[in-house]
């Protein structure tokens, strides 16, 4: 090959011999250190590729001869944000909620640990801003199915659950009225009419009427008398304006024909017991907590 | 297949010309490397008004560096008193008077913005001003080499001492040199972490080891750039690293007052003996006395180059020699390329003021107004409201709609703060804070410098909820400070079914 001519056409100064339509590049030299900066960089990615995880294997990866992982470094780390977090969690074990609840500072720790537990364990469910859905209670609003909404009465529901199976849970049910021939279908309809009338919603004076007695003998001893349900039994205030189910007659006569028994998990075999409180304490603060 | 293009554009080149390709150059040099050794720089000492001003800037300089983290500043029993702090783990930069929280960083995009003009203005006015006294890598440089001379004599010593073979001499001084190069680098890698925690505490930590590994680490970090850096790399920072120099082609015109070899009056240049007449010649006697003082090694006869930090030594080298042969001082001096070009026909006024210049400075004035203005009407405290979005309302046993609300209260003040809660703009609302739902009227105290979040529910019942007819109400959330008799609103919104 015949060696290039490297003059610059214009000073005599020399050029690299790139050309891009006739304007050449000239030959400015770069410091010798620099290129050994760029063979270091080339040694060093060796040495890395060595000592710390670099190459992917068929079913696992070369783990280098520090024995670097990132796996174990999250799992110190998470080990000693633990550790950070155990003066406020052996706090919150040995305290009684309402002491918690009464603590400026405990209370901050337990509403961020269950704002976080909430989302892992009870969002599901309950929604991610505990605003229920149909069949699931609305944690923020001010009407309790199972107990008064006091700390006490949130921890024991979370503990052991709602017809969860465990030995300490709350369980009742609404029985099946239309399946197991106690009422027939008309006899439905009114009772559901009834039930519309206690928040003022009825249409049809007549079968009103008629779906009072029937409530009288049949309803009353979970509802009580005047429908304001009972939270010991679980059974929901029929006379206010909020709903576990939907509050039209068709879904009212659905409840009457099948009966209802949503479930909730008891969390005492699942979480410890200061998560139990951070929740409690969290799920007192959305609003209803009395 | 096709004939190939250059062959085919050779077919017509010759058939439209008639001549065949010209013939080839003659003998080709060997190529040129790609790669050059550094050609070391022995740099002359030089004295005159430029290296004075260039020893009393360095001194400023330096002690600004080294003295700022010891300047105290009262804030109170509750704030550090250092003047100037940058605070990682609370999240602070104090500076004298100002308190910098990291929302507002801006202040600082603004500095720096300001910087840049400023930066601009000078450059456009007298060049590299900024290379020549204030940078840092100036800076330590000239300090680097300040010790050298010190230890190894001036050029023509150094030069001997780098051509004679190793004694013991050679190794003392040598030693010596890169011994005091590393203490000063400790030293500004020492001064380095005081702005970043308690200047005595930090000093005390340091001597009893206490001190936390990241001191020591940017110590160790500091101390390997300003020995490289300002001690062994000097003004290959300049020429290879720093992009400084690329801009300032963009910053410089016609009327930049420039270090200038006023060729006119130099040419032709030649050595002079006492009594020879001056007349046919130039007053350049070619005693390369400018290219012996320039710290980057270049001869600035040649023009305007790349590698010129503009140091202006060269002009006191120069003045010094002009004086001695008795003729008027300013061969070289900062010139305008206006002021060269009208030679002979006229004298051009240096034109500071104009269409650039102007630019720049209305520029500064501009960002500088704008940073005093939110400086000024920065609030002391700082309220926030993020609403509910999931779920957007709750509807109460009652009829009644309750919402819920995040409010964030910034203290910004020295000392704790009671804030009460309220409403305004939404009849019928009730009121409570979380943790406090037992008090009529909430009082939330905020610590001094920080910022409090709480969670507060609005709750309208069934008639006032009718009364927003399915629309959504604005309201204010009102913040008072009982203490200061002081109060903030913010603005939020209401929603209904």
């Amino acid at each position: 090959m015949a060696k290039r001519d490297l003059r610059s056409s214009t000073d005599g100064e020399t050029t690299t011999g790139h050309e891009w339509d006739g304007i050449t590049e000239l030959n400015k030299p770069l410091p010798k250190w620099w290129l050994w900066t760029f063979y270091a960089t080339i040694v060093w990615a060796i040495g890395y590729w060595l000592l710390m995880p670099a190459w992917p294997l068929v079913s696992s990866y070369s783990k280098g001869f520090l024995g670097y992982s990132q796996r174990e470094r999250v799992a110190e780390q998470v080990a000693e944000a633990k550790a950070a977090k155990s003066d406020y969690r052996d706090k919150i074990a040995a305290m009684d909620l309402t002491a918690i609840n009464n603590d400026p500072e405990l209370l901050s720790f337990a509403l961020a640990g269950g704002e976080a537990a909430f989302g892992d364990n009870c969002a599901p469910c309950h929604g991610r801003g505990a605003q229920g859905a149909f069949g699931y209670p609305n944690l923020r609003d001010d009407s309790w199915l199972w107990g008064d909404g006091t700390l006490a009465a949130i921890h024991k529901t979370i503990l052991h659950g709602i017809r969860s199976g465990d030995p300490d849970t709350q369980t009742n049910q609404m029985p099946a009225f239309g399946r197991t021939g106690v009422l027939n279908e008309p006899q439905i309809a009114d009772v559901a009419e009834f039930t519309l009338s206690l928040s003022g919603k009825a249409n049809d004076k007549e079968a009103d009427e008629r779906g009072a007695k029937i409530f009288a003998t049949t309803c009353t001893p979970c509802h009580g008398a005047d429908g304001k349900g009972n939270p010991k039994l679980g059974a929901p205030n029929l006379t206010d304006e909020l709903w576990l189910y939907a509050g039209d007659k068709q879904t009212i006569m659905a409840d009457i024909r099948n009966g209802r028994g949503g479930v909730m998990p008891a969390w005492i075999t699942r979480l410890d017991p200061e998560t139990i409180k951070e929740l409690a304490i969290y799920v007192h603060s959305l609003g209803g907590g009395r | 297949m096709l004939m190939s293009e250059a062959a085919k554009f050779e077919d017509f080149r010759v058939a439209r010309t008639g001549a065949a390709e010209v013939t080839p150059a003659p003998k080709p040099p060997s190529e040129p490397p790609l790669y050059a050794s550094r050609v070391k720089v022995y740099p002359k000492e030089a004295h005159g008004r430029f290296r004075t001003v260039k020893w009393i800037v360095m001194a400023v300089t330096l002690g600004i560096y080294y003295l700022v983290p010891w300047i105290r500043w009262d804030r109170g029993p509750y704030l550090p008193d250092q003047a100037v702090l940058i605070d990682f783990p609370s999240r602070r930069f104090y500076f004298f008077f100002l308190e910098i929280w990291p929302q507002e960083f801006y202040y600082i995009t603004g500095l720096l913005v300001l910087a840049a003009l400023a930066l601009f203005l000078v450059t456009s006015i007298a060049g590299r001003v900024w290379c020549c006294y204030t940078c840092p890598q100036t800076v330590w440089t000239d300090l680097m080499i300040a010790v050298e001379r010190f230890w190894q004599g001036d050029r023509n010593q150094r030069l001997r001492l780098d051509k004679a073979p190793w004694s013991a001499e050679t190794l003392s001084r040598k030693g010596a040199t890169h011994l005091t190069w590393l203490l000063i680098a400790i030293a500004t890698g020492g001064a380095w972490v005081f702005y970043f925690a308690d200047a005595p505490t930090l000093a005390r930590q340091l001597v009893t080891f206490d001190a936390p590994l990241t001191a020591y680490l940017f110590i160790g970090i500091f101390t390997a750039t300003t020995y490289v850096l300002g001690g062994l790399a000097r003004e290959q920072v300049c020429i290879y690293m720093c992009p400084w120099p690329r801009i300032q082609g963009a910053m410089f015109d016609r009327d930049s007052l420039l270090i200038t070899y006023r060729g006119w009056r130099g040419e032709p240049r030649g050595p002079h003996k006492a009594g020879q007449s001056w007349e046919g010649r130039g007053d350049c006697i070619d005693c390369n006395q400018c290219v012996a003082v320039c710290p980057t090694g270049i001869d600035i006869r040649n023009g305007p180059q790349l590698e010129c930090i503009q140091c202006a030594l060269c002009i006191d080298a120069c003045d010094e020699i002009m004086t001695k042969v008795a003729r008027p001082r300013g061969l070289i001096a900062y010139d305008t390329e206006r002021n060269l070009a009208a030679v002979g026909r006229e004298t051009v006024p240096i034109r500071v003021i104009r269409p650039r210049t102007i630019l720049y400075a209305a520029a500064m004035a501009v960002v500088a107004t704008i940073m005093l203005i939110a400086l000024l009407v920065r609030p002391d405290l700082d309220v926030s409201v993020l609403r509910d979005r999931n779920p957007l309302y709750v509807k109460l046993s009652d009829g009644g709609v309750r919402n819920g609300y995040t409010v964030k209260l910034l203290n910004k003040l020295y000392g704790p703060r009671a804030l009460g809660l309220g409403v305004a703009g939404l009849p019928g609302a009730k009121l409570s804070v979380v943790g406090l739902e037992n008090e009529t009227h909430p009082l939330v105290t905020v610590p001094p410098d920080e910022l409090k979040s709480i969670r507060l529910y609005v709750t309208l019942d069934k008639q006032a909820v009718a009364a927003l007819g399915g629309a959504a109400k604005n309201f204010d959330i009102v913040v008072t400070d009982a203490g200061a008799d002081e109060h903030t609103e913010h603005s939020a919104i209401f929603q209904g079914p």
